[in-house]
């Protein structure tokens, strides 16, 4: 069966140029670029040529490029890099709706006597400049703050919220991970001091990524070890994964806008069909701030794992933010925070796109799902006149009233 | 991804006996929007107390509605009397197995058809009321709900009881309150089992006895760890047979368990004349 794969904020595959890059140094190519002899050290001048093209691409120098094992490590060095500099200030201001990468380390700093303000969402998964101008404190370290929403697609204004911070004299980290590829960032305009980004999610492989370390930034290593890195990440370099970084990193600040219109037109294509053909559906996320590639959609009365496995007799891709579908028995913390109530929350479903996205991918999901979502619901007690009787909880809404 | 069984798979995407019964005798409805999961339980009944059709609604996951469908399954034909005894080991089998962390579902599917039964008896409405105090805040469970699952299916930490009635599975305030129930009810059914050697001869029925508890209180918790479960079949003289459910059941491996678990732990604890075979079922 032929796969459709519309699951890219998951992970995507990689582009066959970054895999023709990476080959050699997973053959002939194999010495380590920290020895001696020539045979390794040739490998140096591809990592080097790798960290000028991620620098490229983010419009900063070489120096200020670490590469790292992906974007959860990022978020980890840059966060303890932050508060572990400034032993003083004890404070720190990061969101509700942040990749666990960030949301854990912040708890696990709370653990350590730290003080942690999430900053909430609206209903659009919205965060408001004023909150976080009341939050900003004199001890705060660090804000860490989101570039764009994994599960929404919402972009946050970090140009504005990074100024603030660095005005009141806070650090600034961002998790890039979902931007990378579908903006033409800045790293000389973009106030941040640092920022975090994964390979695997723009066409490179799982396992590599790289963070953005501002030059007058404070920072510690977060892997002690050897010197690689030039002191600031040890371990024996990942050199295929970071060649085909390099290269991934080059293919996705090419063309930014046309790729961002191609795409938004097939996610628009998919949007408007299946709100069309199917009745109470709900858009969660900020349609007027979101990634071109993102559609976080939730149908009305049914579960989204069902979803999920009937689309997957289609070979079509894709996420849910239900609770089935996850480790615990919680819906998504996004669209929690967001405050999307029950009756949506279970039946939400992330389509993501890519460049390698096809009309024909989208068109199978159009033609299939109403189907799928009308036969759940012919099976479901809810729905259809047959309205559940709730009352109020500490979730807010629709708590059960007597569970058998 | 969660691994279904195919006949999971086949119950879900081809679900048997989903829709209403318009004049239902009975109805039971269990769960709620809020929880994720949802089912309400139709029963035809005729006056010799045969079950003559059931039906289900489903809001919920795959297993959910699979186990929903195989319960109804499991119905049709039964006598109200056999039907009472149905229990969610029951659903959980007929499916081949349902992931620990989904086996809510078949509780779920279980407690619908108590509702519907009790609504046969015309004591409730279709509703089924909160029997105990609630202890999972989040998703609305009782004392009463955690204690039967751990008796019925030897739940032995906090996890499991997740797994089966979803308590706990939210904000995890009432962890310590799992705990406590986890002891009460294990100390309630448990005694020591400390002096476990005896003088010898040992006598057939105290070495059952003694077989019975081991298993019960030493081996299945290991077991229930890695997602499976032990059934002691049978045992005849010092020949001990077992079976293996869950994770355990048809893996490739689970003779070893047999030998170097199961009998091991008999020979060291009960009689050193013991051996184990493994019956598949």
């Amino acid at each position: 069966m032929t796969v459709s794969y519309l699951d890219n904020n998951a992970t995507t595959r990689v582009a066959p140029e970054v895999l023709e890059e990476m080959l050699p140094f997973m053959d002939t190519l194999y010495g380590n670029p920290s020895s001696m002899h020539t045979f390794g050290g040739q490998v140096q001048k591809h990592l080097a040529l790798a960290r000028e093209r991620t620098a490229q691409a983010l419009d900063c120098s070489p120096e200020e490029i670490i590469f790292t094992s992906g974007g959860t490590e990022g978020d980890n060095a840059a966060i303890f890099a932050a508060v572990n500099s400034q032993p003083d200030k004890r404070h720190i201001i990061t969101t509700r709706v942040e990749h666990p990468a960030v949301l854990n380390t912040c708890k696990h700093l709370e653990g350590k006597g730290y003080e942690v303000t999430y900053l909430p969402v609206d209903d659009y998964g919205r965060l408001s400049m004023d909150q976080l101008r009341e939050s900003l404190r004199p001890d705060t370290a660090l804000v860490s703050i989101m570039y764009a929403n994994n599960e929404t697609g919402n972009v946050y204004p970090v140009q504005a919220m990074a100024e603030m911070a660095k005005e009141r004299g806070a650090l600034f980290h961002t998790d890039a991970v979902q931007a990378i590829g579908k903006f033409d960032l800045s790293m000389h305009k973009l106030p941040v001091d640092y920022l975090a980004l994964s390979g695997h999610k723009i066409h490179a492989p799982k396992g590599v990524g790289a963070m953005f370390v501002r030059k007058k930034a404070p920072f510690r290593p977060f892997i002690l070890g050897g010197h690689q890195e030039n002191g600031r990440r040890a371990g024996t370099e990942n050199t295929a994964g970071i060649v085909g970084l390099g290269k991934a990193m080059q293919l996705a600040s090419m063309d930014i806008t046309g790729e961002n219109a191609r795409v938004a037109a097939l996610r628009d294509r998919l949007e408007q069909g299946l709100a069309g053909a199917v009745e109470q559906t709900r858009i969660n996320g900020d349609r007027e701030s979101r990634l071109p590639n993102t559609l976080n959609i939730s149908f009305k009365y049914v579960e989204g794992e069902a979803i999920l496995l009937m689309l997957d007799t289609l070979g079509v891709c894709a996420s849910s933010g239900s609770a089935c579908t996850s480790g615990n028995l919680e819906p998504s913390h996004v669209l929690r925070a967001m405050g999307v109530p029950f009756t949506h929350v279970h039946g939400s479903i992330r389509f993501s796109l890519s460049r390698y996205t096809t009309q024909e991918e989208v068109d199978l999901v159009l033609e299939h799902l109403p189907g799928i979502i009308n036969k759940l619901r012919e099976m479901s007690p809810f729905g259809q006149g047959r309205e559940p009787v709730t009352v109020s909880s500490r979730y807010g809404e629709e708590r059960p009233v007597k569970r058998g | 991804m969660w691994e279904y069984t195919d006949k999971v798979k086949e119950f879900f995407l081809n679900p048997k006996n989903a829709g209403e019964i318009s004049d239902a005798d009975a109805v039971g409805e269990v769960g709620s929007l809020a929880c994720g999961d949802a089912l309400k339980l139709f029963l035809k009944v005729d006056d010799s107390g045969v079950i003559q059709d059931a039906r289900f609604q489903t809001f919920g996951c795959a297993s959910a509605i699979a186990s929903s469908s195989v319960l109804t399954e499991l119905l049709k034909g039964k006598t109200v009397d056999e039907a009472s005894r149905i229990t969610n080991k029951d659903i959980a089998r007929e499916l081949g197995g349902l992931p620990k962390e989904k086996m809510h579902c078949s509780v779920m599917g279980q407690q619908a058809l108590e509702a519907a039964l009790k609504n046969l008896r015309g004591e409730k409405d279709a509703t089924r009321d909160l029997e105990g105090e609630v202890v999972c805040e989040c998703f609305g469970v009782t004392d009463e709900e955690i204690k039967r699952a751990i008796l019925d299916n030897n739940l032995t930490s906090v996890e499991d009881v997740t797994h089966y009635t979803k308590a706990g599975g939210g904000c995890t305030d009432c962890h310590g309150d799992i705990e406590k129930l986890l002891d009460q009810v294990r100390s309630k059914t448990l005694t020591p089992v400390e002096p476990v050697r005896e003088e010898r001869p040992m006598t057939n029925i105290k070495r059952m006895q003694l077989v019975t508890k081991v298993v019960d209180e030493e081996i299945r918790p290991s077991l229930h760890k890695d997602g499976g479960d032990i059934e002691l079949v049978d045992i005849d003289g010092p020949k001990v047979m077992v079976s293996f459910r869950g994770a355990c059941a048809g893996c490739p491996s689970s003779h070893l368990t047999a030998k170097e678990v199961v009998e091991k732990k008999l020979k060291e604890r009960v009689d050193s004349q013991i051996w184990v075979e493994e019956v598949r079922s």
